[in-house]
């Protein structure tokens, strides 16, 4: 549930220095972590092969029964209008995953780039910048989604533009401040002694050490993605019916819900289990180092 | 007399995150008798800390005692329950933490953190508590003891509120107090009046005292008994006397050549006339560097030889680092002038070509953030080469091997990260990076100041022989009078942006001197007992009463702090140059004479 | 410190007045307008153009917006152009509901979520705590919806405990509401504290980590004391931040929850004139929203300001 301005990094674990081997430390998976790996992995295989996978089109209909596990339907039944639902969910993790995706990617582009050119610039461009960014982040994302939508109408392109750009301004606000931190580090000076350029610099100086959270960040942002699409698609003003997003398929078995059929439920625990799975991973990648707290304080 | 505090065979071990325990303090033993002073002497990572605070019944996160006992007055202390530790903290022993800024509670007023312990443990109200504390703050030398508790400790600057953490832990008249480097983040002239404090007071109330501390001058101002550690082991122990003049151990014995040497007139380095070429090296005239609205450097003139160390010594604040980052290029000075070899540098990197821009390199203090640590050591010293030399990979990787060998590290290093390197050895790279460009000058700024002092001074030694063997300068940038002293053959003095003396080194550190350059020779713990008393006694101590260093227009920037200002003179106008012998010049409105003579008074009396 | 507090008001007017600057914009960056989607893409031009005469749309864009801002200072918010109404009118039944359902779940979530985040960081690194972490990590990754439809198959289909859709009447005692409101303050409630714990537990950890409280065990402070007295003031910022940070959240689950159960409140409300293109009747709504947000964010940063002893006292 992380419509809304999310705070970028969830965990504040403080960083830690590392000793001994500086490259891929600590990098042991834990059980968690394991199975977080494999329940991307599974829903990542389906939205490519969907096509090859899903037994029926997405927008069939295969009986004239709703809401009922038939011969013709898989073993998951049919939805409101009699359509496979088994086939839908799979359709719908392509749609669902691949906005998110494509949101998150672009969003990504824009926000690293203009982070890291406020941060070096510093000056106007950065005040023109951050004030901009300041501007879009006064309002609650949805209320911002909902405002635009409702100016420009609704179509797949405005939705992934809209959540594009609210995830773009936390992209933007971290990498700048990653960027900031850099750049008042020695070897940055170092750099800008030796007579380097800024784009070297940014490229060779700044970026490798920024990659650890940011990678996080990407994690993060992609789980709101998709939760925010689904829930726009929710509200009616995201994916069109009859396309198949797992939001979309959610609303429209709402009424099911009622009648004991519980195949409104279905697309939103998909929705959960990757939305799961990233959080974990992004825990697990943050959270390697331990407490800090004295522990005297804990009896 | 019995022992207060009695340390037997103790062992802690630590485990890094996500590791496995591993002993870090390995059989330590040794006692305390009432109203002693024992210091804990040994670089980062000998356990001293740990050791400290284990007499309080205390392990930080990640560490634990595993053997050992530590009897206080008889009751073991690791015995204890929590609620018995509890009873002794603050009450029978008490800490004075490192960083008095971040050991207090930002959200707390003074008085109320320093009066906690004592009415907690019971032993007064709160009122008399107060009382108690201000009586304190008198004794501490404190001003305006009556209102200066009730202020936020960020109200308070930085020696005073070291002093209140004192405050702090006498307020219940422990038994024993630990001091963990307490005077290690102030300057030179502050960490005088605190220590002269502690001692004070330690000596008034009869406390025995464990001083941990990794300078040894300042243990021999202020330690009965000696003991020293490393890698967590005690290497040797005995009285402060012989530890100092008869040390037995190898250890101890390279500990104590490491020490800097006291500076004096006539030091090794600098040859008595020399003349400044006509053509110097590096000249800086007249610069006036600025941040904005603030002016950091004024009327700023240098000059570098060829093949020549210039130090220059100042506290913080002064605007040494400016003025490296302002010959390097990476502040373009806001009036004078720079020049190489008589042509005029452009004020700002980008104005300069590459060649203008090898001939002067940077060294920075903190090796740690000036290596890139996402970046192999080869990357790191291959990037100069291929910058200023256009050297493809394989001359890249044969003048990297020469490199690392010239800063005497193995060849295999190249494939390491900064990560797995000791702090002296990162700081060798650091140089060897400037080596690559095969700079005429390399700004040294505060290169061994974050480096204990047995690596510091390995590092000095290989700034030596580089210099011999290559032919390169050095301005040396540092607050340490002692290295820049060994090191430097002449030395620019700096205060509040400002020179107010340079010259050759001998020159510069034998009368007659500037005042300030007099107070910075006098604020320099020698490594003999009975220093502090010596200093405490003549002026230089009184006008060291730490102000805040201010940088004004007009005037001269010390008038604050100078014992031999001329009222209506010194504040209004800028103090004139007064030539000395060759090329050693001071800037003060009194005369050369006046200075020498009266200067030459004191001296006597503090050397007798 | 006055100073810091009047900087920020004026911040924060700013701030409302650029936000209605983007409310009043979004709604003009297109092509086609308000009269065309009223009357539909096939509507002759001139009907069209009448209707925007009508609607006052042909008048330069800064002039509507004086005039919409103009209005909406003294309370006039418009025309409903779905169903010629004043909106005003139509809010007024609806606001109420919405305040209602927010209220009460930040009045059972806040408290909840601080002590549960207090809870997990003093007894960091615990089974407790890596439950409590596991616990609200699984419900922040559960969409809204699902929680509602979950909650409403359980709870309403199922177990037949709850109705599914509230009723509401105007006049209605507040207990008896209670029974309506039930399922959807639950869910709501759930979407807020999860992340409230969440941002709670890490606050208070970065307090507790730190230097000055390391010194207070070492002068033999009882935990109780060091964690009301030491811990907590210093904590004090860092959580009324998290709080106002969580207040989007609130927004949005009010949004999702509104739609999910029918509830008649000012979100969807909202939510239906997006999907019929009501613009004046989004743009009311969404400054309503956008409003209240920016001011209780102002409220979290004055308090803030008045917590944290370095910016209340001059050097």
């Amino acid at each position: 549930m992380s419509t809304g301005n999310t705070d970028s990094t969830i965990s504040m674990a403080p960083s830690e220095e590392s000793n001994g081997k500086a490259k891929t430390d600590n990098l042991r998976l834990t059980m968690t972590a394991w199975i977080a790996i494999a329940i991307l992995s599974f829903w990542l295989f389906v939205a490519v092969f969907a096509p090859l996978l899903a037994p029926h089109g997405e927008g069939e209909m295969v009986s004239m029964e709703s809401f009922k596990v038939v011969e013709e339907a898989s073993f998951l039944g049919t939805d409101y209008l009699g359509r496979d639902v088994l086939s839908r969910i799979i359709y719908g993790a392509r749609m669902t995953l691949g906005l998110a995706l494509i949101a998150t990617l672009l969003s990504f582009s824009t926000g690293i780039v203009l982070g890291f050119v406020a941060a070096i610039s510093k000056g106007w461009v950065d005040q023109a910048l951050s004030r901009t960014v300041d501007a879009i982040m006064a309002f609650p994302s949805i209320m911002l989604a909902l405002i635009i939508i409702g100016g420009v109408g609704t179509s797949l392109t405005v939705v992934v533009f809209t959540v594009a750009m609210i995830d773009a301004t936390r992209v933007y606000r971290l990498s700048r401040a990653l960027a900031l931190d850099a750049s008042v580090m020695d070897y940055v000076n170092v750099a800008e002694a030796r007579g380097e350029g800024v784009m070297w610099i940014m490229l060779h100086e700044i970026l490798p050490n920024t990659i650890v959270p940011l990678a996080a960040e990407f994690g993060i942002r992609y789980t709101f993605a998709i939760l925010f699409i689904s829930s726009l698609s929710f509200l009616g003003l995201g994916v069109q019916p009859p396309g198949a997003d797992w939001g979309v398929m959610v609303k429209e078995n709402l009424q099911g819900l009622l009648y004991g059929a519980p195949a409104a439920l279905l697309p939103a625990f998909c929705i959960t289990t990757v939305s799961v799975a990233v959080n974990l991973l992004v825990d697990w990648f943050l959270h390697r180092s331990s407490t800090m707290i004295p522990g005297e304080l804990m009896e | 007399m019995s022992d207060l505090l009695k340390v037997e065979d103790l062992w802690v071990e630590g485990r890094p995150p996500g590791g496995e325990y591993i002993p870090i303090v390995k059989g330590v033993s040794f006692s305390i008798k009432p109203g002693e002073v024992l210091a804990l002497i040994g670089e980062s990572g000998s356990g001293k800390s740990t050791i400290s605070l284990a007499t309080m019944g205390y392990a930080r996160p990640g560490c634990r005692v595993s053997k050992g006992k530590i009897l206080l007055k008889g009751e073991d202390v690791l015995e204890l329950d929590l609620k018995g530790r509890r009873d002794l903290r603050g009450s029978r022993v008490a800490y004075v933490a490192q960083s008095a800024a971040a050991a207090f509670n930002p959200s707390m007023k003074i008085n109320r953190q320093v009066t906690e312990a004592p009415v907690l443990h019971g032993l007064m109200d709160e009122n008399a508590a107060v009382n108690h504390a201000v009586d304190l703050y008198q004794r501490l030398d404190l001003p305006n003891p009556d209102m200066i508790g009730r202020r936020y400790p960020h109200q308070v600057s930085g020696g005073q509120l070291q002093r209140l953490m004192a405050a702090m832990a006498l307020s219940c008249t422990p038994d024993l107090l630990v001091l963990d480097e307490p005077t290690t983040a102030l300057d030179v002239t502050t960490q005088i009046e605190v220590l002269k404090a502690f001692k004070d007071i330690i000596r008034r109330e009869n406390t025995a005292a464990i001083y941990v501390t990794h300078d040894l001058a300042v243990v021999a101002q202020i330690a009965d008994h000696i003991v020293v550690l490393y890698n967590g082991e005690v290497m040797e122990q005995g009285t402060t006397d012989q530890i100092i003049n008869r040390p037995t151990h190898e250890y101890t014995k390279t500990l104590m050549s490491a020490v800097r040497k006291t500076p004096q007139g006539g030091a090794s380095h600098s040859g008595d006339d020399e003349g400044i070429s006509a053509t110097p090296l590096l000249q800086v005239s007249d610069v006036t560097a600025a941040y904005g609205p603030v002016t950091i450097l004024r009327n700023v003139d240098m000059v570098v030889e060829e093949k020549e160390t210039v130090g220059v010594i100042g506290e913080s604040g002064c605007g040494k680092s400016t003025m490296a980052r302002v010959i390097s290029g990476l502040l373009p000075p806001v009036a004078g002038d720079i020049s190489l070899n008589g042509h005029s540098l452009p004020g700002a990197v980008k104005g300069r070509n590459r060649e203008q821009l090898k001939r002067v390199q940077f060294v920075f203090q903190m090796a740690d953030v000036a290596l890139n640590p996402r970046q192999t050591i080869g990357k790191i010293l291959g990037r100069p080469l291929a910058f200023y030399h256009d050297m493809d990979t394989a001359q890249r990787k044969d003048r990297v091997g020469e490199l690392l060998e010239l800063v005497e590290l193995p060849k295999a290093f190249a494939k390491r990260y900064p990560g797995e390197l000791s702090g002296g050895q990162k700081q060798r790279v650091n140089l060897a990076r400037a080596l690559a460009a095969e700079p005429d000058v390399i700004l040294c700024d505060e290169v061994t100041s974050a480096l204990d002092t047995v690596v510091a001074a390995s590092i000095i030694k290989l700034l030596e022989s580089l210099q011999e063997r290559l032919g390169v300068s050095y301005v040396f940038i540092s607050h340490d009078l002692s290295t820049v002293a060994v090191f430097a053959d002449r030395i620019v003095v700096l205060y509040a942006g400002r020179v107010v003396e340079q010259g050759p080194t001998a020159r510069v550190l034998s009368p007659p001197f500037h005042p300030y350059t007099k107070l910075l020779l006098s604020s320099v713990p020698e490594l003999r007992q009975g220093w502090l008393e010596d200093v405490m006694e003549t002026q230089e101590a009184r006008s060291g009463i730490a102000q805040g260093v201010q940088m004004n227009a007009v005037g001269c920037p010390f008038v604050k702090r100078c014992p031999v200002s001329i009222d209506g003179v010194c504040e209004t106008q800028i103090a004139p140059k007064r030539l000395s012998a060759n090329g050693h010049v001071i800037f003060c409105h009194r005369q050369i004479d006046e200075l020498l003579s009266e200067q030459e008074m004191a001296v006597g009396t503090a050397v007798g | 410190m006055t100073f810091a507090i009047l900087r920020r008001l004026g911040l924060g007017l700013v701030t409302m007045w650029v936000v209605s600057l983007l409310v009043f914009a979004s709604t003009e960056i297109l092509p086609g307008d308000v009269a065309e989607s009223v009357l539909g893409k096939d509507a002759p031009d001139e009907v069209v153009a009448a209707m925007r005469e009508r609607l006052g749309l042909d008048r330069p864009p800064l002039v509507r917006y004086w005039d919409w801002l103009s209005g909406l200072m003294v309370g006039d918010l418009g025309v409903s152009l779905g169903s010629g109404r004043e909106i005003t009118e139509l809010i007024d039944q609806r606001i109420w509901n919405t305040v209602r359902l927010a209220s009460i779940t930040a009045v059972i979530a806040v408290p909840l979520s601080v002590f549960l985040g207090l809870l997990a960081a003093m007894k960091a690194g615990t089974i407790l705590d890596r439950s409590i972490s596991i616990g609200t990590l699984c419900v922040i990754s559960v969409p809204e919806f699902f929680m509602a439809a979950l909650l409403v198959f359980v709870f309403a289909v199922q177990l037949r405990w709850l109705p599914a859709l509230p009723i509401l009447r105007p006049g209605q005692s507040f207990l008896s509401s209670l029974n309506s409101l039930a399922l959807p303050i639950v869910t709501l409630t759930f979407a807020v504290m999860a992340h409230m714990t969440r941002m709670t537990r890490n606050a208070v950890i970065n307090v507790l980590s730190s230097a000055y409280i390391e010194m207070a065990l070492l002068k033999g402070v009882p935990n109780y004391r060091i964690i009301l007295l030491h811990a907590f003031p210093n904590a004090l910022s860092p959580i009324i931040n998290v709080i106002a940070l969580n207040l989007a959240y609130l927004i949005a689950g009010v949004v999702i929850v509104e739609t999910a159960f029918s509830y008649p409140g000012l979100a969807r409300l909202m939510v239906d004139a997006v999907s019929t293109r009501d613009i004046p009747l989004v743009q009311a709504c969404g400054m309503i929203f956008c409003a209240t947000y920016v001011l209780l964010n102002l409220l979290a940063d004055i308090l803030s300001i008045l917590s944290n002893p370095r910016l209340r006292t001059s050097q």
